[in-house]
């Protein structure tokens, strides 16, 4: 129901942002200019890409820069070498975040997204790689522990899987919840799981699926 | 006093002795006990599991922990979160960029401004605008002030977890006069919504400038009454000293920042490493201790309020009258892009990723929450350590469990 309704109001938020509209209620003839409009570039040439493209030949699937940040698109099977790569030779030691984007009408479905920070650079790096339904991510938890909770989220409001994951549980939801709250076809209102809490009766995925007609809403 | 009684040199000697000492007569004192062939089991190892919250006043807010525990040593310690979990990631997609501001307002709910300049730091990125100088001067302010009120609510609260509750009075004396300073700004007192994108809602208020001058003039002398209760209070080092070091290696690999990255001798603060609005040109020092204890948390996070009163005092210097909001198009659809921002919030590292694709609501909104990633070491803080300790654990990664679980 999310992303046709996103298009559904242009005008919504001329409402939504009084102060943006309060200077320029006087007169309608009074038009702030467009800001300055930036482009993405390719990054092929960058040396971070250059680097990754040199220890593996057939991982980089595409890179672009925009707003001074470089973002590398590679192959699923390799994000946890890649990973490993980026923190021994480039020094991307600080894993920031592992987060995931659901685009509900492409194939591969999913883009999961890593950020890295490097204390010498003073810089960050995007990661992502395009991830199936039925895809299994390697995890990089074993080569950052910060990633730990996040792949966890991840899996939780995705049900994205990553393999060698050393606990991958539901971390915000509750065991036995059925459903992945972050994918675009989940609906807002939320759905009655049957009150799953307690996994010995309710086993994972054991309550009405979000599809049942039958499932109540909760609001 | 009314123990007269004159103290005899044994017994000073006994009061001198260290833990190891204790030990070593308590290990002899056994020794000397004749050893039966079948020993009582009471004093085996006897693990048990032992739920800690989620009601329970020290981890403030819903936080459960199932800690294993031998005696009061602590095994393992599992947190278990989501208790607040309100879904606000899927909340930003369904409104439009501006709406999306009084949802970060719930996320660190003891810090709305620094949640709001995150959010606002973000779009503006993606929009690529650039906000009037008055308005990053004002946002600073809003943003030091926040800084100083959370880490005044940290003192408080884990002071008061571990028996000291003088300074919590002290402590919330200060932030009330903070939040009057919000609530003559903006209106509110905690859920502030106190900026937008492309600068600031309103200008200050006539009288706030001189008002806030004269508090923050006073400051340095009202963290000097806190510090004189806790900075060499005995039972507060006892406390605080060597419980959960953790190295600054460490650190990294957890992905921990914010005061517990700089106690643990790091010295990385974003408004120094990756300056936004108009950090670069105030002169600041970011205190950083070597021992990562809890007790070099707390020295970090005082000297840090003194900071802050001295970034607030620059910042009114510079002010001059203008405007306070940027060229921003009503309707704000930024190009189909992604970007990341994220600025130091008074937890550490608070970013936005955001992925747009064209139209007026954020197809993708994710929050890069310092309090969630920091808790993540926590067991591994707590490891060994008995389980009051916990209790002074939990008050010192100054977690927010609206922002952990968001």
């Amino acid at each position: 129901m999310a992303d046709d309704e996103t298009t559904r109001r242009p005008d919504a938020d001329a409402g939504a942002a009084p102060p943006a509209a309060a200077p320029a209620a006087g007169g309608p003839a009074h038009k702030p200019p467009p800001p300055k409009k930036v482009e993405a570039t390719d990054a092929s040439a960058h040396p971070w890409v250059a680097g990754i493209r040199a220890a593996f030949p057939d991982a980089v699937v595409s890179a672009k820069e925009f707003a001074k940040q470089v973002t590398v698109v590679v192959a699923r099977e390799r994000i946890a070498e890649v990973a490993r790569h980026l923190k021994d030779r480039e020094d991307f030691r600080y894993c920031v975040d592992v987060t995931a984007v659901d685009w509900r009408d492409r194939q591969p479905r999913f883009d999961v997204v890593y950020h890295f920070y490097s204390f010498s650079k003073n810089d960050r790096i995007r990661v992502k790689c395009a991830v199936g339904e039925a895809d299994e991510v390697p995890s990089i938890s074993e080569v950052f522990l910060a990633a730990n909770w996040s792949e966890r989220e991840t899996w939780d409001m995705f049900g994205i899987r990553f393999a060698g994951h050393p606990d991958l549980r539901r971390i915000l939801t509750w065991d036995g919840f059925n459903g992945f709250p972050l994918r675009k076809d989940f609906p807002l209102e939320g759905i009655d799981t049957g009150a799953a809490v307690y996994p010995e009766e309710w086993p994972e995925g054991g309550g009405p699926s979000p599809d049942d007609p039958n499932a109540k809403v909760v609001s | 006093m009314s123990d007269e009684r004159p103290i005899s040199e044994t017994e000073k000697g006994l009061a001198l002795r260290t833990a190891e000492e204790l030990r070593t007569a308590a290990l002899s004192a056994a020794e000397s006990v004749p050893v039966s062939l079948h020993p009582p089991t009471l004093f085996d190892v006897q693990e048990m599991e032992l739920n800690f919250g989620p009601q329970h006043p020290s981890t403030h807010g819903v936080l459960r922990l199932v800690v294993r525990v031998d005696g009061e040593k602590i095994i393992e310690t599992k947190p278990d979160i989501g208790y607040l979990h309100r879904g606000t990631e899927k909340l930003f997609e369904t409104e439009t960029y501006p709406m999306g501001i009084p949802h970060t307002d719930r996320l660190d709910y003891v810090a709305a401004a620094t949640n709001n300049h995150a959010y606002c730091l973000t779009v503006e990125k993606l929009l690529g605008v650039e906000i009037p100088r008055r308005a990053q001067l004002v946002r600073v302010i809003l943003d030091e002030l926040q800084r100083l009120s959370s880490h005044l609510v940290w003192l408080g609260t884990s002071g008061i977890d571990l028996g000291a509750v003088t300074p919590f009075w002290y402590a919330f004396r200060e932030r009330e006069q903070i939040l009057d300073f919000f609530e003559e700004y903006c209106g509110a007192r905690l859920t502030l919504n106190c900026m937008r994108i492309g600068g600031l809602p309103f200008d200050l208020t006539a009288g706030w400038i001189e008002r806030l001058t004269e508090f923050i003039d006073d400051l340095p002398s009202r963290i000097d009454d806190y510090e004189q209760l806790l900075t060499e209070n005995r039972i507060w080092k006892k406390r605080t000293v060597d419980v959960g070091v953790i190295s600054g290696e460490e650190c990294i690999e957890w992905g921990v920042t914010g005061p517990v990255l700089r106690a643990s001798g790091v010295e990385w603060d974003l408004r120094r490493a990756q300056p936004y609005e108009c950090y670069d040109e105030l002169d600041f020092a970011i205190p950083t201790r070597v021992n990562g204890d809890t007790y070099d948390r707390y020295v970090v996070r005082v000297q840090e309020m003194r900071q802050s009163a001295r970034i607030i005092k620059q910042c009114l210097d510079l002010l001059e009258p203008g405007e306070v909001r940027g060229k921003v198009p009503r309707v704000i659809k930024p190009l189909a892009e992604e970007v990341y921002a994220s600025i130091e919030s008074p937890k550490g590292e608070l970013g936005f990723y955001c992925v747009s694709n064209g139209t007026n609501r954020p197809y993708r909104m994710h929050v890069r929450p310092p309090s969630f990633i920091n808790l993540q070491a926590l067991p591994r803080l707590a490891k060994g350590h008995l389980v009051s300790d916990l209790v002074a654990l939990i008050g010192t990664i100054d977690i927010v469990l609206g922002e952990v679980d968001r």
